[in-house]
């Protein structure tokens, strides 16, 4: 199976990564592999198989509702790059 | 030409959890930005989510009340996109899988008719935080408390046909989910946010139109607007030739405004996938039959205890039943004033419409029902007229003094019920009114005859100081003019 250069850009725009003209060849020649070898599970007969939610044969654990945590903002706010009045500061985003 | 309206909501009820969704942070509203948002919620590297038990169990209990399948295995996946208010680059909800299999709520119309409005699903999953746009230097600001609060999201099938349906069934739904005490219903601190899906078909066809999304509606108000403006924006396209354009909506309630989010072609593509985070939650019966046995009564069967207990109609019914707090309210007044419909009609004219005008909840009104009722009590048994009970009822809820018959007493509000005392008022008020008193005895339409009899009223509260059984002076007054 092959994969076309529009399908590489808009992942890469969901992922928000950056490549340029030169890396989408190489990265269709790859990811193209990629899929072949994934195109071959396609031939096991999974008809009357569950699709899995995880691999491991266990279900979750629940936690009381009760309160853990304790207020760390200044250590958290200490590692980000910009941060006022206790917000954390991004590039201006408006939807 | 004729439209047929189909509407579909999707409703987010935040969960009344002490702590998230996946981390043991506090959920406390109003803390100061950021100091309720740990590790966890921030997405720090190496840190692991551990589902909140009462989440499922409030999750359960909503299905159990909207007569839905329990989801036995639910299995959360990521919904990938970027934003700055979802510090993982994906919200951990439910898809294939949720907690809530299909159910259904009946919903009451005006026209007395009941319509039965089906739930495809109700998933868990988690809010995200909030992006505070006010000029940071050109930048946003972002507070992260919110994010990882519980959510379930109500999923309804495209059953609704009108606004007045739509709106029933919010209000029906926040009804429910304050009854079940999962919400704590607080619309304008965006505890239940609605979007509405709208489309519109050429009367009886089959075929669906293409929809809009409006989102993020935080009010019955809002919402009944933005689908009359929804329906009217659709009709005017589609009767110009157009098409409709499958869409994300934003609805301005201020400016009755909306404007286009985005469209399908530039539609987020969330990428979900299983969470590998998070295992398979698995309920079993015993903890169904334990939600089971938390659920209190929901409003269809307190609205017809009250008519049943208290002998009130639909309508009264219907309007105190509804929200949980509003009725508890009612029975604490009962319980203290013994006349339920006066009861009734007190909770519904003055006490609802101070509630109003000073933008109150129940929980906050300044009067207990236990004084509510203290007033209704001396009502009924003749003390206080509706004039002097206004009174009582002003001193109760500016906290002048608490208590009804010291209140009474103080403001001489005790209406004067002796007969032989209220007789001699009104022979004196006759004996100086003669021609009214002939205008009367001569007329002959029951009518103005009654009105009439109000114009002796004035002179005898007057002279009986306000204090006279407007009743009593009524019957006597009856007697005396010859019927």
């Amino acid at each position: 199976m092959s994969i076309s250069r529009e399908d590489i850009e808009k992942v890469a725009v969901l992922a928000r990564i950056k490549v340029d003209g030169e890396q989408v060849s190489a990265l269709e020649k790859d990811l193209g592999n990629i899929l072949d070898l994934v195109d071959q599970l396609s031939a096991a007969d999974t008809d009357s198989v569950e699709p899995m939610a995880h691999p491991l044969d266990a279900v979750q654990k629940l936690r009381p509702d009760v309160v853990t945590e304790t207020n760390q903002r200044e250590a958290f706010q200490a590692i980000a790059p910009a941060t006022e009045d206790g917000l954390y500061l991004v590039p201006r985003v408006i939807e | 030409m004729q439209w047929d309206i189909v509407i579909g909501l999707e409703i987010h009820v935040q969960l009344a959890t002490q702590t998230k969704i996946f981390s043991g942070s506090s959920t406390a509203y109003g803390a100061e930005p950021n100091t309720q948002a740990n590790a966890v919620d921030l997405a720090m590297p190496g840190t692991l989510p551990v589902p909140n038990e009462q989440a499922f169990r409030y999750a359960v209990m909503f299905g159990l009340a909207t007569n839905a399948e329990i989801g036995r295995r639910s299995v959360f996946e990521r919904k990938n996109y970027f934003y700055p208010d979802l510090p993982k680059g994906y919200q951990t909800t439910q898809l294939a899988q949720p907690i809530v299999g299909p159910g259904y709520v009946d919903i009451d119309l005006a026209d007395g008719s009941t319509k039965r409005v089906r739930i495809h699903h109700a998933h868990l999953e988690e809010d995200a935080g909030k992006s505070l746009h006010e000029d940071y230097h050109g930048m946003t600001g972002i507070d992260l408390n919110r994010a990882g609060t519980p959510l379930i999201e109500v999923v309804t099938e495209p059953d609704m046909t009108s606004a007045e349906e739509a709106v029933a069934f919010a209000k029906k739904l926040h009804s429910i989910v304050t009854s079940l005490g999962i919400c704590d219903g607080d619309m304008s601190q965006g505890s239940m946010r609605f979007d509405v899906n709208i489309s519109l078909k050429p009367k009886g066809s089959d075929t669906l139109g293409t929809r809009t999304e409006t989102k993020n509606l935080n009010s019955f108000r809002f919402m009944e607007q933005a689908i009359a403006h929804e329906v009217e924006r659709q009709m005017d396209i589609l009767e110009d030739g157009g098409v409709i354009v499958q869409e994300t909506r934003l609805y301005n309630g201020d400016r009755d405004e909306s404007r286009s989010m985005r469209t399908k072609e530039e539609a987020n593509d969330y990428r979900y996938f299983p969470c590998p985070d998070l295992l398979p939650v698995e309920i079993d019966d015993a903890f169904i039959e334990d939600a089971r046995s938390r659920l209190p009564e929901l409003p269809d069967a307190r609205r017809a205890r009250f008519k049943e207990q208290y002998g009130l109609n639909d309508y009264d019914a219907g309007i105190l039943s509804a929200d949980a707090k509003l009725a508890a309210f009612f029975e604490e007044t009962v319980e203290h004033g013994k006349d339920a419909k006066l009861a009734a009609n007190w909770i519904q004219g003055e006490f609802s419409a101070r509630l109003n005008a000073e933008e109150k909840s129940v929980a906050e009104a300044p009067i207990t029902g236990a004084q509510l009722g203290a007033m209704v009590t001396r009502i009924a048994d003749n003390t206080l007229s509706s004039a002097g009970a206004k009174k009582v009822f002003e001193a109760l809820w500016t906290g002048e003094n608490n208590d009804v018959d010291a209140i009474i007493e103080a403001k001489g509000l005790k209406q004067v019920s002796d007969t032989g005392a209220l007789e001699s008022m009104v022979d004196e008020v006759l004996a100086g009114m003669p021609d009214q008193v002939t205008q009367y005895q001569n007329e002959e339409d029951p009518k103005k005859r009654k009105k009439m009899l109000g114009g002796f009223m004035g002179p005898l509260m007057k002279a009986s100081k306000g204090q006279g059984n407007p009743k009593l002076f009524n019957e006597i007054l009856v007697r005396k003019l010859g019927g």
